[in-house]
């Protein structure tokens, strides 16, 4: 063992972490706003709404995320007629792929409201809107909190997929690091404990607000 | 989108010699590296997931220690670590004979690597699938006058497959499609094949699309298969997949 290589290259790779970051929290914000956009789609009752916000969810679902990345990255060239940038490239990817899962987790959060509530709420005289927002969305998000902060834990660990185009993120820095040094045990390991790290938190987190909601629904 | 129309589309990379070989080849390299991964999943996972119920401490902190390294590593630094740090902990002897005589060491870290990660998360349906067994089957099993071995064989084991069933779908489902992060360390797989292709046509775009198809008629064919399935097994009276 030979701590001293992390110690020697920290600033590099710690700014690999910045970027890591980065990645997820901007893909966090797109993934859940078009998320949201998906998962109303998919509650409508019109067909030529409900149906392509189907399809689209399944069919980001059914591919890997590493497939995905290399298909828009083959596809924005063509379409655009310039190549993009590695971060536009990985961001949007990663966009559109984990909007399928956020939309997939909110409509079960939507759905997972008693349908009495809406019921209650209309014959007391709210209008459709009120009690859209004011009865479900309420209860729906308390219901989906855990379930997306689960999917932030796996946006984490999903954005050193970007490896993969050549984006220098924490494991690409890390990486590039053992390519110099040959000291992989140490390296690997030592990316190992910073991503245990940072999700067992969030997973962490995410299961007691589940522990907490169950709790009150049932006691 | 003007691109798109000016953009010489080229199928011939996907049947023509020799990419049209590859293609299969990395199709089939998909197929057996996520099956044999997929069996080192269900042995190891059911065997942690039963872990995490068992009346003892110890052998339930294996199984808690187990669920949570695996799950909270990315599935790519794990892969890394199968492949690049984990032959340097043999001695050097070892290591020159694997260098030897497995030729091809990133598959079977792949297989290792995939499996174990999957495992992490097939025990822990096992887990909540044993877990959402009523107490009650055991009470009346063994009223019945069944041996604790026979309640097991007859009446849990049963039970709680079914419960899991769905679940284990999904997660063959996933394992299937992690199996294209073997390409980082250089396992020629669909996702690969796809990527491997375009380095010398060019036609990237094509080789992704074909690949994406792949992927996508293979998952939809496990998933209408498995819903027979699961109908034939469903428990009457229960409702095993929420609608």
């Amino acid at each position: 063992m030979d701590l001293d290589v992390i110690i020697r290259n920290f600033e590099f790779i710690i700014g690999g972490l910045a970027l890591t970051f980065q990645l997820a929290l901007l893909t966090v914000v797109g993934g859940l706003f078009m998320g949201i956009v998906l998962a109303m789609a998919r509650l409508s009752s019109r067909p030529w709404i409900y149906y392509p916000a189907t399809l689209y969810i399944h069919f980001f679902r059914g591919l890997p995320l590493i497939l995905v990345i290399f298909w828009l990255y083959f596809l924005f060239p063509v379409v655009i007629g310039r190549p993009m940038g590695a971060f536009s490239s990985a961001i949007i990817s990663f966009i559109v792929f984990e909007a399928a899962y956020f939309a997939e987790i909110m409509r079960a959060g939507m759905q997972s409201v008693a349908r009495g509530q809406a019921l209650a709420a209309y014959s007391s005289g709210l209008t459709s809107y009120q009690t859209t927002y004011y009865v479900l969305l309420p209860q729906a998000f308390r219901n989906m909190v855990p379930s997306l902060i689960n999917q932030t834990v796996i946006i984490f660990q999903d954005t050193s997929l970007a490896y993969v185009i050549g984006l220098r993120e924490f494991l690409r820095r890390v990486n590039l690091v053992d390519a110099r040094e040959v000291r992989s045990i140490e390296l690997y390991l030592f990316a190992a404990l910073v991503y245990f790290i940072i999700c067992s938190t969030g997973s962490l987190i995410s299961h007691r607000l589940e522990k907490k909601r169950v709790g009150r629904l049932f006691n | 989108m003007i691109g798109l129309f000016s953009y010489h589309f080229d199928w011939s990379v996907l049947w023509r010699h020799p990419y049209g070989d590859l293609l299969i080849q990395g199709i089939l390299t998909t197929f057996h590296l996520s099956f044999i991964a997929w069996v080192i999943a269900m042995g190891l996972g059911i065997t942690m997931g039963v872990f995490r119920v068992m009346p003892f401490w110890l052998v339930r902190f294996i199984g808690v220690a187990f669920v949570q390294v695996f799950r909270n590593i990315p599935f790519l630094v794990q892969l890394f670590f199968w492949y690049f740090a984990a032959p340097l902990f043999l001695p050097t002897s070892a290591q020159k004979w694997l260098h030897e005589h497995l030729t091809h060491y990133s598959y079977w870290a792949g297989v290792v690597g995939l499996g174990i990660y999957t495992a992490s998360r097939v025990a822990e349906h096992i887990r909540s699938g044993l877990l959402s067994i009523p107490q009650d089957q055991f009470r009346a099993a063994y009223s019945t006058g069944l041996t604790t071995l026979q309640t097991y064989r007859y009446v849990i084991v049963p039970y709680a497959f079914r419960i899991v069933l769905p679940p284990f779908t999904t997660e063959f489902l996933t394992c299937f499609k992690n199996s294209a992060l073997t390409m980082t360390i250089g396992v020629m797989e669909t996702t690969y094949t796809a990527y491997y292709i375009d380095s010398f046509t060019f036609h990237g775009l094509e080789t992704t699309t074909a690949a994406s198809l792949v992927y996508l008629s293979i998952s939809l064919c496990i998933v209408i298969f498995m819903s027979f399935i699961e109908k034939r097994m469903l428990i009457p009276g229960m409702i095993v997949r929420g609608k």
